[in-house]
């Protein structure tokens, strides 16, 4: 019963993943065959590449969403839960009714925002991917491991300070736009080599590990936070989630070029 | 054959180092915060098992697949020296992935229940559906421009930077003017249009461009086409909202 049930999930999950990648092969082949006029070589491998990539991605998924991500998002509503929010504190429920919390009594919250964006950009396909292309054309003064710590610090320090928003009930663009200005004064001060690649990483988080997660977690907390509403507090993180890394990558970079001076032989060029 | 199982089981170690995070942080929260036993240890322990598995075999297809099929191509539109041909292929690969994004038919879709809830438009399904259609039709548009954009950027090095401050200049102007009923949609458009099969693939069509063409540097030039497809979808969807809704 069970093993049928995950078969049934999986088929499910490799239907979407096809979907998502048949307008690619169109767009290759239509280009490949019909604008450059050529055959593709080794084009068994290929196809078995796909095929990996299809499969790969789809087991991925539903490991994520059957298994993990229900036990992060219980974990997020029982964080949350002004309960337990409240449970270490003398003055317990008096509190509660209707009003907000400060913020103190949510470390626990802030922190778990931290550690689960932090370990799930580590595990994020896209970057890795990104990562690796970053290594090989900077003949390894990029290190892959580096750039996804740097990422993945960016991501958890977003998630925090989006935590932290959302319990406070303080407006989004005050931080974004704060951020916008911090990461234009760093594009100016780092070193020029690293600032395309810290603006992609950006866009690279917000794919299939972090964004469910987050959006789970920014429901759990506006719906239980005393004072704020799904509608107006609940998203935003993913905002959070995509500007923080380019300024922690931009940083890594300038800490390494401070401290190490190694700067890739192709960008002196 | 010792030496290829031997360099499997290195890769298979390093997309389990790769997920073992996510477990501690899961266990550190369960047993010492909550300090409850975990609630469903089997599909737990199952769940992980299965993301392992699949994170190694997509990277192997990644190094198979998609990296060389991006870069082949690249380097073909290259020798071929045709513009017209890039930049038509860099609109087309931004606007065909967009508009088959399952995440981007789920927002659009909650997008036209908020528009008929705040009256803007009719609640018969007809016009529903237009709006909805409309603003796919938008947001792949958008997308694939910054295709376009990208890859005339590459051709002739233009610093990214530039647009960059442009698009978020824009963007902070246009906040101000659009109604409040579509921002939160719109800067979330913005993060739904990089999968994780389109990533791979821009980058390395990006880095394969930069690499081909003389003058070109793949750090400088080839990173940025992400940047630039995750920007535009916000500016399209608010100017959609202002053209809708009416200036906010």
């Amino acid at each position: 019963m069970d093993e049928l049930n995950y078969l049934d999930i999986i088929y499910d999950s490799l239907r979407i993943t096809l979907l998502d990648i048949l307008p690619i092969i169109a767009v290759f082949a239509f280009f490949q065959w019909g604008v450059i006029r050529k055959g593709l070589p080794h084009w068994k491998k290929m196809a078995a590449g796909m095929g990996m990539v299809v499969v790969g991605l789809a087991v991925f998924i539903v490991g994520l969403e059957e298994c993990i991500f229900p036990l992060g998002t219980s974990m997020a509503q029982q964080l949350t839960d002004p309960q337990f929010v409240m449970s270490d504190s003398p003055a317990s429920n008096s509190l509660i009714d209707g009003k907000r919390i400060g913020a103190e009594f949510y470390i626990e919250v802030i922190l778990f925002g931290f550690l689960i964006g932090f370990s799930t950009t580590l595990a994020e396909p896209a970057l890795i991917a990104v990562a690796l292309k970053a290594k090989e054309i900077s003949t390894g003064a990029i290190s892959t491991l580096g750039l996804r710590i740097a990422v993945a610090l960016g991501v958890g320090t977003g998630v925090a300070l989006g935590v932290f928003r959302i319990i406070e009930g303080s407006p989004l663009h005050y931080y974004i736009i704060t951020g916008y200005v911090v990461l234009m004064i760093q594009t100016y001060f780092a070193p020029k080599f690293i600032v395309p690649l810290a603006y992609d990483s950006g866009g690279v988080t917000t794919s299939t590990v972090t964004v469910p997660l987050l959006v789970a977690l920014g429901l759990g907390l506006a719906s239980n936070v005393p004072g704020s509403s799904p509608l107006l507090d609940g998203f935003g993180l993913i905002a959070f989630a995509s500007l923080f890394p380019m300024i922690s990558v931009l940083a890594y970079a300038m800490i390494q070029e401070r401290f190490f001076s190694r700067v890739p032989d192709s960008a002196m060029k | 054959m010792v030496k290829t199982l031997r360099l499997l089981l290195v890769k298979f170690s390093q997309s389990f180092l790769d997920v073992l995070p996510i477990l501690l942080v899961i266990t550190f929260f369960q047993l010492v915060i909550i300090q409850k036993p975990f609630p469903h240890l089997k599909e737990t322990i199952f769940g992980f098992i299965l993301v392992v598995i699949g994170l190694f075999i997509f990277i192997q297809g990644l190094e198979n697949a998609l990296f060389p099929i991006g870069e082949r191509l690249a380097v073909e539109f290259a020798i071929k020296g045709n513009v017209y041909w890039i930049v038509l292929f860099g609109f087309t690969l931004g606007f065909a992935t967009t508009i088959a994004e399952p995440a981007l038919t789920v927002i659009s879709q909650k997008a036209g229940h908020i528009a008929a809830e705040a009256g803007v438009i009719d609640r018969a399904k007809e016009s529903m559906a237009t709006y909805v259609w409309g603003l796919r039709l938008v947001t792949a548009f958008s997308v694939g421009l910054a295709g376009a954009i990208g890859v005339i950027r590459i051709i002739k090095g233009w610093p990214l930077v530039i647009f960059i401050l442009t698009g978020y200049s824009l963007i902070v102007v246009t906040t101000f003017f659009a109604p409040k009923e579509i921002i939160g949609i719109a800067y979330d458009a913005g993060g739904i249009t990089t999968s994780t099969i389109t990533v791979p693939l821009i980058t390395a069509l990006g880095i394969g461009l930069a690499t081909s063409i003389r003058g070109r540097n793949p750090i400088i030039d080839g990173f940025g086409l992400i940047a630039l497809a995750s920007l535009m979808p916000i500016l399209f969807v608010m100017f959609y909202g202002i053209f809708v809704f009416g200036p906010g």
